[in-house]
C-alpha cells in the first residue's frame, strides 16, 4: 500500500525532511541539519513550523448539532460561546476512548471537530453510526491542510503577514476568516507543544505557499519541525497521545483527564453510565509521572513492576530534551500510585529503579493570552 | 559521510581499529547520523567475553534503541565510561569516541570485515 502524502510533501523534500511512515502517512521525523533536540529547543525558545495536515477535520451541522455533539463527547459543550474551542475525549459505551478531539464552535448549529490522523476513518464511522436526525457530518480532512506555528515568538512572526490583530484570538478561541499573506484561513490559538502558538487550517492548494510565507516572515526565528520533536514537545507538556495515554481500553478517568469528563452534565453522553460507575467504585489504575533513579530510558509499553510483580506499563517515556533527563508516564495499579513510591521499569529484561513524582513535566513559560 | 581509511567496518555500522592483539570499537558516522541525537549508552562490563556479532552494548537516540555488535570475538579490556555521562559525544565525533577496547579472540574474524572502500560502497547501496 502506498503512503499518503500531505499537501506539504514537496516542502518536506525541499527542506530535507527525513521522511518516515507515520500511520500510513509519509511525513518528516526531523529535518537535516537540526535533529530532534535542536528542533525541540527552537520551539521552546523561539518558534517552529509544523505540518499537521494529516489531522482529520469533520464538520457537524444542522438544527440539532449542539445536542448531537453534546451526546458524543464527555466534556460539556453547552457553555461554549461562538468561536470558542473545547478539548474533549469521545468514548465508547464502556468508557474506553474512541479518540480525543478539539471542538470548534461556529454557532450552535455548526461545529468543526479536529481528530487524530490515525483515527479519522474510525471516528468518522463512529460519528455516522451515532448520528441523529437533523444533523449532518461531513469529513473534510482531505480538503484542508493544517499548519501549526508554535513557540514564544510565534505570534510576532505570524502577525507580520496577518491581517487580523492576533491579540484578539485568545487561548482556545479561533477566527474562521483570517487572511495570512492574502490567503483565507481558520486560525486558532491552540497547539500540542506546551507553548503559545497557532494552528492554521487552509485549503490544501494554498498550503505550500503559506508554509513558505511563514518561514520567510520568521527568518532565523523559525524552523520546520518534524514529528520527532512534536512528540517530545507534547510529552514534556504532559499532553496525552491516543494509543499511549488514552486508548480503546483506557478510560479518560484512568488517564487523569477527569477535568474533561463532565459526569454531572444534564444530557446523556456515550460512556456516561460506565464512567459514573468507574468513578463510584474507584479507579483500579492511574496515570502517574515518574523519573528514573538508576540509569535507563523508559519507553512506551515497557512493563512496570513493584517487588517483582507487574503493576502496569509505561505509556510514554523518553529522554526529555528540556530537562535533560529521562521522564515517563505510566498507567499503574492505584495502590502503588502514591508520590514517592519506588517502582521498577523493566528495560531489556532488567528492573531499573524509578520513583513516582509530581510536577516533573513542563509548564508553559509565556502567559496564555 | 566520514569513513576513515585505517579502520575495518561491519554491515551493522560498527568500526574496529586493530593494534596487535587488541581492537578498539565504536560506531560509524553513518550510524550516528541515522540514529539522530544519542541520549543513552549502555556499555559492556570489563572481562565479559563475546563472540563475533554478539550484542555488547545498547545505544538509544531520542527515537530509537539499537544494539551495538562486536566486529570480532574477544574479551572486554576497557570501556569508555565518559559516554555514560556524555552520550552525545558519539554524534559529535564517532571515530574519536570509542565504546570499548577488547582483546581479540580470533583474529581471522577480521577477514570478514569491510575496508573503508567496501564500506563506503555498502553505505551507498543503502542510500539508493
Amino acid at each position: 500500500m502506498s503512503l499518503r502524502q500531505t499537501p506539504l510533501y514537496d516542502m518536506h523534500l525541499k527542506y530535507n525532511g527525513k521522511m518516515i511512515d507515520f500511520g500510513g502517512w509519509e511525513l518528516p521525523v526531523q529535518f537535516e541539519g537540526l535533529g530532534i533536540i535542536k528542533e525541540h529547543n527552537m520551539v521552546r525558545e523561539s518558534a517552529g513550523l509544523f505540518d499537521v495536515s494529516h489531522m482529520g477535520e469533520v464538520f457537524i451541522t444542522g438544527e440539532k448539532a449542539e445536542d448531537f455533539v453534546q451526546s458524543l463527547v464527555t466534556n460539556d459543550i453547552k457553555g461554549m460561546k461562538d468561536f470558542q474551542i473545547l478539548y474533549s475525549p469521545m468514548c465508547y459505551p464502556d468508557g474506553g476512548v474512541v479518540d480525543d478531539l478539539l471542538i470548534y464552535r461556529y454557532n450552535n448549529q455548526k461545529y468543526l471537530l479536529v481528530i487524530n490522523a490515525g483515527n479519522t476513518e474510525k471516528d468518522y464511522a463512529w460519528i455516522k453510526q451515532n448520528l441523529i436526525d437533523g444533523v449532518n457530518a461531513v469529513n473534510v480532512s482531505s480538503e484542508y491542510a493544517q499548519l501549526a506555528i508554535q513557540g514564544p515568538r510565534a505570534q510576532e512572526i505570524l502577525q507580520k503577514i496577518c491581517d487580523t490583530d492576533l491579540d484578539s484570538i485568545k487561548f482556545f478561541w479561533f477566527n474562521p476568516a483570517v487572511k495570512i499573506s492574502g490567503v483565507e484561513c481558520i486560525v486558532s490559538r491552540t497547539g500540542y507543544t506546551g507553548e503559545d502558538g497557532f494552528e492554521i487550517y487552509v485549503k490544501a492548494d494554498d498550503a505550500a505557499f503559506l508554509w513558505e510565507e511563514i518561514l520567510q516572515a520568521g527568518g532565523d526565528l523559525v524552523t520546520p519541525i518534524g514529528l520527532g520533536a512534536r512528540d517530545t514537545l507534547r510529552f514534556e507538556a504532559k499532553l496525552p497521545l491516543y494509543g499511549q495515554e488514552i486508548d480503546r481500553d483506557i478510560t479518560p478517568l484512568e488517564a487523569g483527564l477527569g477535568f474533561f469528563v463532565k459526569l454531572n452534565k444534564d444530557e446523556e453522553f456515550i460512556g456516561k453510565s460506565a464512567l459514573i460507575n468507574q468513578k463510584q467504585t474507584g479507579l483500579n489504575r492511574k496515570l502517574v509521572e515518574f523519573e528514573m533513579l538508576d540509569k535507563g530510558i523508559p519507553r512506551s509499553h515497557y512493563e512496570v513492576q513493584k517487588d517483582g510483580k507487574v503493576i502496569g506499563h509505561v505509556t510514554t517515556g523518553m529522554h526529555s530534551p528540556t530537562f535533560k533527563k529521562p521522564i515517563g508516564l505510566a498507567l499503574i495499579s492505584t495502590e502503588f500510585s502514591e508520590t514517592g513510591t519506588e517502582i521498577d521499569i523493566i528495560i531489556r529484561n532488567k528492573p531499573i529503579k524509578a520513583i513516582i513524582g509530581t510536577g516533573l513535566f513542563y509548564k508553559k513559560q509565556t502567559k496564555a493570552k | 559521510m566520514n569513513i576513515p581509511e585505517n579502520l575495518l567496518y561491519t554491515d551493522e555500522h560498527e568500526w574496529i581499529s586493530v593494534e596487535g592483539n587488541t581492537g578498539r570499537i565504536g560506531i560509524t558516522d553513518y550510524a550516528q547520523h541515522h540514529l539522530g541525537d544519542i541520549v543513552f549508552v549502555e556499555l559492556p562490563e570489563v572481562g565479559d567475553s563475546f563472540a563475533m556479532r554478539d550484542a555488547v552494548g545498547v545505544i538509544e537516540s531520542v527515537k530509537a534503541v539499537v544494539s551495538v555488535y562486536t566486529p570480532a570475538s574477544g574479551t572486554i579490556l576497557e570501556v569508555n565510561e565518559e559516554l555514560e555521562d556524555s552520550p552525545e559525544l558519539l554524534n559529535e565525533a564517532p571515530y574519536d569516541n570509542w565504546i570499548a577496547v577488547m582483546e581479540l579472540g580470533d583474529k581471522s574474524d577480521l577477514d570478514k570485515l569491510m575496508n573503508a572502500e567496501a564500506y563506503a560502497a555498502f553505505c551507498q547501496t543503502l542510500e539508493d
